[in-house]
């Protein structure tokens, strides 16, 4: 047998699932962004350190996000619109899962492509009419893959990614959201 | 033996009135104790299974203290000291055989509920006629669910059904019954030791079967071709809604795929064991239709539901085991039914040591080798003593 390579490192994955099982706390984790105002609709958000395994953590560097609006808003378009970056989680998260699965599975990847398209109302936003919601109406992930796997095999793939997928689940059940000025 | 009830209590007490049995009467098997009637591919009613228990009891002489509750069971330095309403029992062993389904599971947020509307569990349900006239949510698309689902719309109400992860299985494949190619296939004897992942397989929930004179499949299409509407799995209460979760179209994939999978191996192993020509052709089912837009709020104020069913499980009841054997969720410490304390043993639980260890046919092989290991026990004690 050939060896699967996607490289993803299911051992440690499986091994952490093991010990987590009966270390619940060290499982409590904590991701942090921070926000700053730069001018109009553009803001910067930056991410670097997150608290987990019972400890602070950090990334290997700063990451630091752009936000605006596109002209069409009347804006500087100097990066994305908040609600895609909703997309670029959902379309990372089960990207990472569909990896991680086929790893598993023991199933070769050679080419994993989605697109990912959020069906947004902006009426809502508007306040132009108070029956459309803000948020998206619905949103459509198309994934192209080609592996060493049957079609049904992908599929199950794809179902499993969304089963275990963080964003998927962020994004389709309710989360309690608390918004307060320190 | 010790029963709080009667012989069958469970089937007397816990179930509702049009049920019958998901497996078919040839498959109603107690050890030397079989199904003689006219209809083997037929479907028990309650009354008709409470009678081949109860037939079952007399014929084998199982001497069953009736009306005994057992209340507490606690260790001694030589077995068990168990409390029941009608006195004290000592003994070297005991074996729990107090069924996995005692009592009803329901989510947390049941309170969050308004009042005016009447929430109901599998326990309490008898038929359409003890609900309230108008909408009502079954909460679970499990075979309890969807049997309550088709009965509540049959009565005339609209029915909405939340659907979670589901076991999605057709009546008839290929001109068998379903659990006929469970049975034959082996897939139903596969042992605990041997499944992939155990925790899970253990949480399966019941596959979505009804057993009808018709033999008819139960599943989400024949639901919604009758006009029940699906929704997604119930995420959370706010402000009087219900919010469903948006991942209908997944959990839809999911029980899809499994179905096509488990249908693979029965086709392989008809193959394989040269069994085509005795059965019909192999057939593929259309995918679970996925709804145009499933809501994912309903406000439980508005009048539009007047009752929720919780079809959303059952689990044992071990409030009288007073030995430290069950875990954080509530379940039984055990290995292929031998508990985590000596001289103490379990029957009847999930994939206790078969895939077919819940069913009523399915617990005879687990019996023989639990028993073999306690009268294996309580010979190395008696030698020791
Ligand atoms: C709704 C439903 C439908 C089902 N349909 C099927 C089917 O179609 N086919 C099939 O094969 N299986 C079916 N099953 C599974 C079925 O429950 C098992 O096959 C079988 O009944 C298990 O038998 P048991 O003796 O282990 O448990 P039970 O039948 O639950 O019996 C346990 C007994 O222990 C008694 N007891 C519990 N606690 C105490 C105590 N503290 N003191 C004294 N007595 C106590 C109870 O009164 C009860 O009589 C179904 C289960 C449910 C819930």
């Amino acid at each position: 047998m050939t060896t699967i390579d996607n490289g993803v490192n299911v051992q440690a994955l499986l091994d952490a699932r093991e010990a987590l099982k009966g270390a619940p706390e060290a499982a409590q984790f904590t991701w942090r962004a921070s926000s700053k105002w730069q001018n109009g609709v553009h803001s910067t958000t930056t991410i670097q350190n997150f608290f987990g395994l019972g400890q602070e953590q950090s990334h290997k560097s700063e990451t630091v996000f752009t936000a605006d609006h596109p002209e069409v808003f009347a804006a500087e378009d100097n990066g994305i619109t908040p609600i895609e970056y909703l997309l670029v989680g959902l379309a990372a998260c089960l990207t990472a899962g569909v990896a991680s699965v086929a790893q598993n599975r023991g199933i070769q990847l050679r080419s994993v492509e989605s697109t990912v398209e959020g069906n947004h109302d902006i009426r809502g936003i508007l306040g132009a009419d108070s029956d459309v919601r803000n948020g998206f109406n619905d949103i459509k992930v198309t994934f192209t893959i080609d592996a060493d796997a049957s079609p049904q095999d992908i599929e199950a793939l794809v179902a499993q990614s969304q089963k275990r997928s963080a964003v998927f689940d962020a994004l389709t059940n309710p989360t309690n959201v608390t918004v307060e000025v320190a | 033996m010790l029963e709080r009830g009667e012989v069958a209590n469970s089937w007397r007490r816990e179930r509702w009135d049009s049920l019958r049995l998901l497996t078919p009467n040839w498959q109603s098997r107690l050890p030397g104790h079989r199904y003689e009637g006219p209809d083997p591919d037929g479907y028990m009613t309650m009354g008709e299974v409470i009678e081949f228990i109860e037939r079952f009891a007399t014929v084998s002489r199982t001497p069953v203290r009736t009306g005994t509750n057992v209340r507490s069971v606690r260790r001694t330095d030589d077995g068990y000291r168990v409390t029941t309403s009608r006195g004290e029992i000592r003994c070297r062993a005991v074996v729990i055989a107090s069924g996995a389904c005692n009592q009803p599971t329901v989510p947390q947020f049941t309170d969050a509920v308004p009042a005016s509307v009447v929430q109901l569990t599998p326990f309490d349900y008898h038929g359409p006629t003890n609900l309230p006239d108008g909408g009502v949510l079954v909460v679970g698309a499990s075979a309890t669910g969807v049997q309550l689902a088709a009965e509540l719309k049959r009565s005339g109400r609209p029915v909405i059904l939340s659907v979670g992860e589901h076991v999605r299985l057709p009546r008839l494949y290929r001109g068998r019954d379903v659990l006929w190619w469970m049975d034959a296939s082996g897939v139903w004897n596969q042992r605990h030791d041997e499944v992939d992942d155990l925790t899970r397989a253990r949480r399966l929930p019941s596959p979505q079967l009804v057993g009808t004179p018709e033999r008819r499949t139960l599943d989400l299409n024949a639901l919604a071709a009758m006009g029940v509407e699906l929704v997604g799995r119930w995420a959370a209460v706010r402000d009087g809604r219900a919010l469903f979760s948006g991942g209908l179209r997944n959990v839809f994939s999911l029980a899809d795929l499994k179905m096509q999978r488990l249908l693979d191996t029965f086709d392989e192993w008809a193959r394989a064991h040269g069994c085509d020509a005795e059965v019909d052709p192999p057939e593929r089912f259309a995918p679970t239709h996925v709804p145009e837009s499933a809501r994912w709020q309903l406000d439980l104020r508005s009048g539009e539901i007047r009752t929720i069913v919780w079809a959303t499980g059952l689990r044992p009841d071990y409030g009288w085991l007073d030995v430290p054997v069950v875990d954080a969720k509530g379940r039984l410490r055990h290995e292929g039914g031998v508990v985590d304390s000596p001289g103490l043993y379990a029957l009847g639980l999930p994939v206790l040591r078969r895939r077919k260890s819940t069913f009523i046919h399915g617990i005879e092989d687990d019996a023989r080798e639990v028993i073999d290991h306690l009268t294996r026990y309580l010979a190395v004690r008696h030698s020791l003593a």
